[in-house]
């Protein structure tokens, strides 16, 4: 029985070479090999890592049944046996009939306190050796029902919910919903709120891309530009405060605008950090980039093809790193993304090191998106002027008796919806943000549905993790940039 | 399907204004007229190593003295000589802005009397329900309240309440150091709100200036 097996392996290196030597020329159609069970993300099966498919660079005969097991018999048979025992297996040969035994695998619990789980994730992930076969994600443990919270609150209360969905790119989340409300309510917001929004909404992909990167160079052992990144984040976060009175859950940007003028000299100071920004980024790439062991840790690491970005839905990064050119900034484009002039970066192989790279290029992209912001930056009005969606100006409601009355209407009642629903997107830092938002006319949503992306980034974990390395999980696991605010809602 | 130059136009240099063209493939913009991908904009495979002009001999070296370690390892010893950004937290403490969001205060007028009038805004808003009101009228006929309690716990500092108040009454104080070792001592009540509001009010005052052409 087992000479058998290894004649069958033999040919099946064979061809997996003649697979290989043809998948070159089409590396981002999955070129599917049957005969393999567990295929990692380029589509080819263990050979990828151990080519021998036979004694060689195996130390036991344990290990070669294992391997055995795991490209035929793993889910064939299963339930027929469920502990190898070899004797038994031996007669079974000697009677011709093949019956190979079934190793189990060894699974471990990664997470939900694993540093590099990056919160409260938890994987079950089925080993073979040192090789990820198996992904399991069991998500759910920050599960706040935010959805269902949101539909008893009114539009102006559900705001500083979405502050807490995805907690370190705040003002994208809020931004998703003040869209979707304007969408359905009809109005325009003016064009300075548009310009803020545009503004902080790329200050806040800064933030975030401080944040995942820094972090995920962490997670394969950079310390370093954590340190770095975190202090250009406590600069953002104080703007965040000065804008509106929080550094981190801002509640900023409100359906039909900002809630408030940006104060005088903010402007200046984002500038004058913009000016020195730049250096900043040149510095990571410097120590990074190009580094020997984070080219090594990156690489080839997670890979996902066009076809299987798509398929699973991926957006943001994960999608633009397999050489999609999709940034709905630019396909759809919302506040000020028409107005202004920026690139979207697009990788080539799509593994772990150009979603770096694209990353780093974003920093760039947004600081570029900043300055216009800044430099193009007009007067007038922050919010829409109309007292039945927005509370008046202090000063107005204390002495007009109608802007009183208006005032005590938003924030008792609130304002009514037209009945109505919409599916608005947005492009947040991790991917694409939406809100589906059913309104029946009343004050309160009816539904509102919050697309994270984060959430189908980790339903493709297990395709993406498959044939790689227990330790690349964590390299994944960062590129995917997961903040469980936003995936368990 | 006619394909266009995809292009984009700037008239004059320094115009931050793009013209950009009618789109005509619709399938890879999402269904917009707003952006087209240029033509052939894919980059060509990258060269592997065998490919690469790059000498055997300058490899070797880049290789065997580590250099773009060097390289990084020296950025790291520039910022070892670097001021450094952290502060003595107790002692130094961050700037915040006049807008601040922490600890809530209950004011009151200059001549001693409270300003809130019960009118129940700031209960109706908080999204958290964090604020329970009783009001009750005053023998002199004036309607104040007699029970203001937050539970600090409960409450996500989202700063609609002190927007919502039509007499500044409720406000959030640039206090941050409230740290208690029991929860019960969070569940703040009337007089501890008010007290708050005395002890902080120069600089809530200050604060509500600053900010008041903005609000």
């Amino acid at each position: 029985m087992l000479r058998k097996t290894f004649q069958s392996s033999t040919t099946r290196y064979q061809k997996s070479i003649l697979n290989n030597i043809n998948g070159s020329f089409k590396r981002f159609v999955s070129s599917p090999s049957e005969d393999y069970k567990f295929k990692n993300s380029m589509g080819t099966g263990f050979d990828k890592v151990t080519p021998e498919g036979s004694m060689l660079g195996k130390t036991t005969f344990t290990e070669v049944l294992d391997e055995v097991d795991m490209t035929w018999s793993k889910d064939d048979h299963k339930g027929e046996q469920t502990y190898p025992n070899l004797l038994h297996q031996h007669e079974n040969a000697k009677s011709g009939e093949v019956k190979a035994p079934v190793v189990k695998h060894f699974t471990v619990n990664f997470g939900p306190q694993h540093p590099a789980a990056h919160g409260v994730l938890r994987l079950i992930l089925e080993l073979h050796g040192e090789e990820v076969v198996r992904a399991d994600a069991h998500v759910g443990l920050l599960h706040r029902g935010t959805e269902k919270l949101i539909e008893s609150k009114t539009y102006m209360q559900a705001l500083p919910y979405f502050d807490r969905l995805d907690y370190v790119s705040m003002m994208t989340n809020e931004l998703s919903f003040a869209l979707a409300v304007e969408k359905l309510l009809n109005i325009e917001v003016p064009l300075r709120a548009k310009y803020i929004r545009t503004l902080f909404g790329e200050m806040t992909r800064i933030l975030n891309h401080c944040m995942s990167v820094l972090t995920h160079i962490m997670d394969v052992g950079g310390l370093t530009p954590f340190l770095w990144g975190f202090e250009e984040r406590e600069k953002l976060m104080e703007f965040y405060e000065r804008v509106s009175g929080a550094r981190l859950h801002s509640a900023y940007f409100r359906p039909g605008g900002v809630s408030q003028d940006l104060p005088v000299g903010l402007l200046d100071d984002i500038y004058m950090w913009a000016t020195q920004f730049g250096d900043r980024v040149d510095e990571v790439e410097e120590l990074v980039t190009d580094n020997r062991i984070w080219k090594a840790r990156t690489i080839d690491v997670g890979i996902v093809s066009a076809e299987d970005a798509l398929n699973y839905s991926l957006s943001g990064v994960m999608l633009r790193g397999s050489g999609i050119p999709f940034d709905i900034r630019k396909s759809q484009p919302y506040d000020a993304y028409d107005l202004v002039d920026f690139d979207v970066a697009v990788g080539v192989n799509g593994d772990c090191y150009d979603r770096y790279l694209i990353r780093m290029v974003e920093f760039r992209q947004s600081l570029r998106i900043m300055e216009q912001c800044i430099n193009d930056m007009p007067e007038g009005p922050v919010k829409v002027e109309d007292y039945k969606i927005n509370p008046p100006p202090r000063s107005l409601m204390k002495e007009d008796m109608e802007a009183l009355i208006h005032h005590f209407l938003l924030f008792t009642k609130g304002y009514a919806v037209p009945q109505g629903e919409t599916y608005t997107a947005i492009e947040a830092p991790k991917g694409e943000m939406a809100c589906y938002v059913v309104s029946d006319g009343s004050e309160r949503p009816y539904r509102c549905k919050i697309r994270a992306p984060g959430f189908a980034h980790l339903g493709a974990f297990d395709h993406i993790a498959r044939g790689n390395l227990l330790a690349d999980a964590v390299a994944i696991i960062g590129t995917m940039d997961l903040v469980f605010g936003e995936v368990d809602r | 399907m006619q394909r266009l130059i995809t292009k984009q136009v700037r008239l004059l240099s320094n115009s931050t204004k793009l013209y950009k063209p009618v789109a005509t493939e619709y399938f890879t913009t999402g269904g917009s007229s707003q952006s087209v991908w240029p033509q052939n904009f894919r980059l060509p495979q990258p060269k592997t190593w065998e490919e690469s002009n790059e000498s055997a001999l300058s490899k070797a070296t880049k290789f065997f003295f580590l250099n773009e370690i060097a390289r990084g390892m020296y950025i790291c010893m520039e910022m070892y000589f670097r001021p450094p950004y952290t502060i003595y937290y107790p002692f130094e403490k961050g700037p915040i802005s006049p807008r601040f969001r922490g600890e809530h205060a209950l004011r009151r007028y200059p001549s001693g009397e409270e300003r809130c009038i019960a009118c129940k805004l700031c209960e109706a808003i908080c999204p958290a329900q964090a604020i329970t009101i009783e009001a009750e009228e005053r023998l002199d006929g004036s309607r104040r309240t007699f029970k203001y309690d937050i539970d600090m716990t409960k409450c996500i500092y989202c700063g609609y309440c002190q927007e919502s108040c039509p007499v500044d009454a409720i406000v959030e104080s640039p206090n941050v150091e409230y740290t208690t070792e029991t929860r019960e001592e969070l569940l703040y009540n009337k007089e501890k709100l008010l007290e708050n509001g005395d002890k902080w009010e120069q600089e809530l005052q200050y604060c509500i200036d600053a900010d008041a052409p903005y609000r």
